[in-house]
């Protein structure tokens, strides 16, 4: 079986700053990583691995910059090879033209029975990519995925977490299944893993390996576009007390004063 | 813009989004409909918030509520109605089906909108972006917009003039969806509805073993509140049933009163309570990310204060 991971490199969350004149975020220079449930996707995939060594995982990787470097953890965690998807054509992409771009490269790769994603991403979290990918590559879907299982003879076994159920829902191959933190606890891999990881297969495919175009995947063709990305503005009285007692005492009155307790 | 279509497979939070639908739209007079997958026996209540017409796919192959077979039916729903706006539930269903849907039309979508207006004759919806720590407001540009909107944005409102709805049925063709439903169970959770309650009290990671979630409850009832955990506690611990989760990824709450009772105030955490009118945290680290955003703090051991302030409070009534 082949699988392909999904995964998006993102900005360290944890150190993002806001200016505080005009509430915009820095985010240069900020380290980057998977998202977590990227990396729950992957684990995923290499416990699929470890149970038939005839499956292959390839990790589809986008992102920028140190990219090249973020892959290793993912080689290192047990993926087989890494596509690194890296052009200036693809800036400014809303999730309809990474969805495109993804479909691509999963086509390019031309045989990949199961595709796997987090359930969202660390950053925007919009859970738009797996759906998406699924309806261009006219695959089914499931999402929030805690339990997964391959069914002999093929097919897929996914219990879909939903608010207040659970459904297991069994689906053919090719499918596209988005995962939940749930699922699995993803390994760190030991030092040599890291050593080895450095030896795996890496390639980087453009727009044009893709035989796609800035106006279908980039800003151009987007049809969600920013407006403004800030902080909101920070309103809160930020009393807070230092002395246990006195802060209960002052506390009570004041949520009194305010009119939230019950009447 | 001509139309509003919405849908959601929760009827709370369809009704809300029908309300939704008129208040945003209320000055250009759009149609305002409802998809209904299935019987379409929910179309009165659809009527008496605003719906002028309910449109009714009704074929056993959408049984499941597989999103693609569900999108099919609403892309055809969406050709038919002439809508340029459709107004999906944020569920966890319909942060799936709203991109799906989306994919489908070759339209701009936003799914988890806190925020939607029509701006010069375009949708513009607001929703948290770099792991909440800032809202990014998005235009969508494409002739039909697909937004997912969270629940608890629009208040649910009836009409005063009852609409005379019509009910439209609509012949759709379905190809079958390759995934099946082959269990189908609800959670063990109980109710629980902590969106709508007055008063929240959220528990951390403070909280060192699950007896000693007593002393929160103690604080629960004294406040006539529900009770909610973050994620670690509901899904790793399993302490709290999943239904009360608050975060990014669970449930996003706005009551009267929210108390954040051990918990560090991750920002996928505070983004998620943002709403809340007043903000109380306890916690024994003075440099907590959540005093940041609180309207009142505590610095001090839960298990000193709590109990303390539970007594505080019956006094106070």
């Amino acid at each position: 079986m082949h699988i392909a991971v999904c995964m998006k490199q993102v900005v360290d969350l944890e150190h993002i700053r806001i200016r505080p004149d005009t509430r915009e975020p820095v985010l240069d220079g900020l380290p980057v990583k998977f998202g977590d449930f990227d990396k729950n996707a992957l684990e995923a995939a290499v416990r699929i691995k470890e149970a038939d060594q005839t499956s292959k995982v390839t990790v589809v990787a986008g992102g920028s910059g140190k990219l090249r470097d973020t892959v290793k953890e993912a080689l290192a965690m047990g993926a087989d090879e890494a596509v690194l998807l890296i052009d200036p054509a693809f800036e400014g992409a809303d999730s309809g033209g990474s969805a495109r771009l993804l479909a691509a490269a999963i086509e390019k790769l031309g045989d990949v029975d199961l595709v796997l994603l987090g359930e969202g991403s660390a950053d925007e979290y919009s859970g738009e990519m797996p759906a998406r990918l699924a309806e261009l590559l006219g695959m089914p879907q499931v999402t929030y995925v805690r339990e997964l299982e391959i069914i002999q003879g093929g097919g897929i076994r996914a219990t879909q977490d939903l608010e207040d159920e659970l459904e297991v829902i069994e689906a053919d191959l090719p499918a596209v299944v988005g995962v939940t933190s749930e699922l699995n606890e993803p390994r760190l891999p030991p030092l040599t893993a890291i050593l080895k990881a450095a030896k795996k297969p890496v390639q980087q495919w453009t727009a044009g390996d893709l035989g796609v175009t800035a106006d279908v995947v980039g800003a151009a063709a987007a049809k969600a576009v920013t407006l403004s990305n800030r902080a909101p503005e920070q309103t809160r009285k930020g009393l807070v007390y230092e002395d246990p007692a006195q802060g209960i005492v002052e506390v009570v009155k004041a949520l009194r004063r305010e009119g939230v307790l019950q009447s | 813009m001509s139309g509003v279509l919405v849908f959601s497979e929760r009827e709370a939070v369809r009704l809300e989004l029908l309300s939704g639908g008129r208040e945003i739209a209320s000055s250009r007079r759009p149609s305002l409909a409802v998809a209904l997958l299935g019987p379409g026996d929910e179309a009165e209540s659809c009527f008496a918030h605003g719906a002028e017409v309910a449109y009714v796919a009704d074929d056993p192959i959408l049984e499941g509520q597989q999103t693609d077979v569900c999108a099919q039916a609403l892309a055809q729903i969406v050709r038919q109605a002439e809508v340029d706006l459709v107004l999906i539930g944020s569920t966890r269903r319909g942060r799936t089906l709203a991109p799906r849907l989306a994919q489908r039309l070759g339209a701009g979508s936003v799914t988890g909108a806190l925020g939607l207006a029509i701006r010069e004759g375009q949708v513009v919806a607001q929703r948290y972006s770099l792991g909440g720590n800032t809202v990014r407001e998005v235009a969508i540009t494409s002739p039909t917009a697909v937004v997912a909107v969270e629940a608890g944005t629009f208040e649910a409102a009836r009409v005063d003039a009852k609409v005379d709805g019509a009910v439209v049925r609509v012949p759709i063709a379905l190809t079958p969806s390759r995934a099946r439903v082959i269990q189908h169970r609800k959670k063990q959770v109980g109710a629980a509805n902590i969106e709508e309650a007055e008063r929240v009290v959220c528990v951390g990671r403070g909280v060192e073993k699950r007896e000693d979630l007593q002393i929160i409850e103690a604080l629960v009832k004294a406040l006539d509140g529900q009770l909610a955990g973050t994620r670690p506690l509901a899904y790793e611990y399993g302490w709290i049933p999943e239904n009360r989760m608050i975060g990014i990824s669970g449930k996003a709450v706005r009551p009267q009163l929210y108390v954040a009772v051990g918990l560090s105030g991750q920002i996928q955490h505070s983004a998620s309570i943002r709403g809340s009118r007043i903000i109380l945290a306890v916690n024994k680290d003075k440099n907590a990310p959540i005093f940041a955003m609180a309207d009142y703090g505590i610095v001090g051991d839960l298990y000193d204060v709590v109990p303390r302030l539970t007594q505080a409070l019956q006094q106070a009534y």
